[in-house]
């Protein structure tokens, strides 16, 4: 049987409880990821993923995403997910180039896990998010590249008892939001959106529909931000992150929410 | 000129092999055991916090019994094992009898080369969609597995309970009965079961999607052992 054998590791070159740490230690140092040569931007079409929104209600935090992924003026793709579990009680959401956003929210998802078989229990919410910063720093070289991928982080803290949202820039600084925040390219357009609605208290129903209205909204206005696809039965990405940890709105669940906001507001807006 | 005493490899691996062997003898015992609704594990353990059942991934759980720095060491190399293998591959690559085989290397090269053998027993556990397809692989102090069926006792006493739960125990068993069996089993030989406080017990749920490693504590297992 010709198995890899344990990672074992000799005290002082031990990884501890991290899987980026434990992945580096395991690959030979040649082996990383390529690297474009000199400084110039990278000038071939790469799927982009685009908008996605982060809300605060009053028991937890909706996390929300458009399905469109543009190449150029491409699209690339209509049904990709931007929207993941990061653990139990948390979800990241990326907008940004998709293949190292995927990437990256692999990493975190078995580097969450990894830390809490090891520690034997799960990161404060805040270690979780300071995790991910670090990861979006690491991914510095490749976005002075222009290979952006900035996530949104949302939670429930199970410690205080309430939804907290953090974003991110491309150099790995990590900011607390206070009650929501959005990304991508069409994220100014629903950030305004989310903006003129949002209350302190809101309750789940509330937050989500805003959430699926705001992305509505972002595609009205940005061409790589995705509405919904009534021909094709296409619709946001939605989870619900609380007390009882995250949920992923099923498909039809959403498309019911959002067919019945068809005619609502954005209709009168037909310039 | 000082001669080297000549010592047989006989010799040099029974001696191993006791050193080992009564190193294991003095912990407490653990049982594995396979029910209709998932795998069911019970160990004395007086601690709440220096654990013998860890999850590994998935459908894979990990016990040990015998010396707590070591097998603790095993079980961290076994998740890091199968977070490095699920990564490179996919979740549905990582499996326990891969692991139980690197698991038996490292042991049985201790065995031989070092100068002191591990004196551990660990037990490597996944559980399938039927009970058909659960695996139970017991390894020893020298990298000897086993690939058991139904049930497996580890530790000390090991002989002595596992007659009588060979005795006692049942195919399809609901995971509330194995846990009681369990817990009566380990307890004194008039069948007295040890206080729940006295317990470490996990269950790897059949059929769970993802993650089917959870651990019964505190008043959901007082409830379940006085029921």
């Amino acid at each position: 049987m010709n198995e890899r054998p344990l990672p074992l590791f000799g005290p002082g070159f031990d990884p501890g409880p991290s899987f980026a740490e434990l992945l580096r230690r395991t690959t030979p140092p040649d082996a990383g990821p390529p690297q474009a040569p000199g400084a110039q931007q990278a000038s071939v079409d790469i799927p982009h993923g685009t908008t996605v929104v982060a809300i605060r209600f009053a028991d937890g935090v909706v996390l929300a995403g458009d399905r469109r992924a543009t190449s150029g003026f491409a699209i690339a793709n209509r049904r990709i997910e931007k929207v993941f579990p990061a653990d139990e009680y948390s979800g990241v959401a990326f907008a940004g180039v998709a293949g190292p956003g995927n990437e990256m929210v692999r990493l975190f998802q078995t580097q969450l896990e990894h830390y809490e078989k090891i520690e034997g229990e799960s990161l404060s919410l805040e270690g979780k998010a300071n995790q991910l910063a670090q990861m979006v720093r690491a991914n510095l070289p490749a976005a002075m590249q222009g290979l952006i991928v900035v996530p949104l982080f949302a939670g429930f803290d199970e410690r205080r008892g309430h939804g907290r949202v953090f974003s991110f820039d491309a150099t790995g600084g990590k900011y607390e939001e206070s009650d929501f925040q959005t990304n991508g390219s069409g994220g100014v357009h629903a950030k305004n959106w989310i903006k003129a609605q949002w209350r302190e208290g809101m309750s789940a129903d509330e937050a989500i529909d805003i959430a699926v209205r705001s992305l509505f909204a972002a595609a009205d206005e940005d061409t790589a931000t995705g509405g919904p696809d009534l021909v094709r039965r296409i619709f946001p990405t939605v989870a619900v992150i609380g007390a009882d940890g995250y949920r992923a709105l099923p498909d039809d669940e959403v498309e019911r929410r959002a067919t019945a906001l068809l005619g609502g507001p954005e209709e009168g807006a037909g310039e | 000129m000082t001669m080297p005493f000549y010592v047989s490899p006989e010799q040099v691996m029974k001696d191993r092999a006791d050193y080992a062997r009564k190193g294991i003898a003095r912990g407490r015992s653990l049982i594995a055991l396979e029910a209709a609704d998932g795998i069911v594990i019970v160990a004395e353990n007086p601690s709440r916090t220096l654990f013998k059942i860890s999850e590994i991934y998935d459908h894979i759980a990990f016990a040990g019994v015998g010396k707590y720095n070591e097998f603790e060491m095993l079980k961290i190399a076994g998740i890091r094992q199968a977070d490095l293998k699920g990564y490179a591959y996919s979740r549905e690559d990582v499996n326990a009898r891969s692991l139980a085989n690197a698991y038996a290397q490292t042991l049985g090269q201790v065995f031989t080369h070092e100068m002191k053998p591990y004196e551990v027993e660990i037990l490597v556990a996944q559980v399938g969609d039927t009970t058909g397809n659960d695996e139970l692989f017991h390894i020893l102090y020298d990298g000897t597995v086993q690939d058991e069926e139904g049930h497996t006792v580890l530790g000390g006493q090991a002989d002595a309970i596992a007659q009588t739960l060979d005795s006692r125990y049942q195919a399809g068993l609901s995971v509330d009965d194995a846990i009681r069996l369990g817990a009566s089993v380990l307890g004194d030989s008039d069948g007295q079961p040890i206080a729940p406080e006295q317990l470490e017990v996990a269950v790897l749920q059949r059929g769970a999607t993802g993650r089917a490693f959870r651990r019964v504590k505190g008043d959901e297992l007082g409830r379940l052992l006085a029921g």
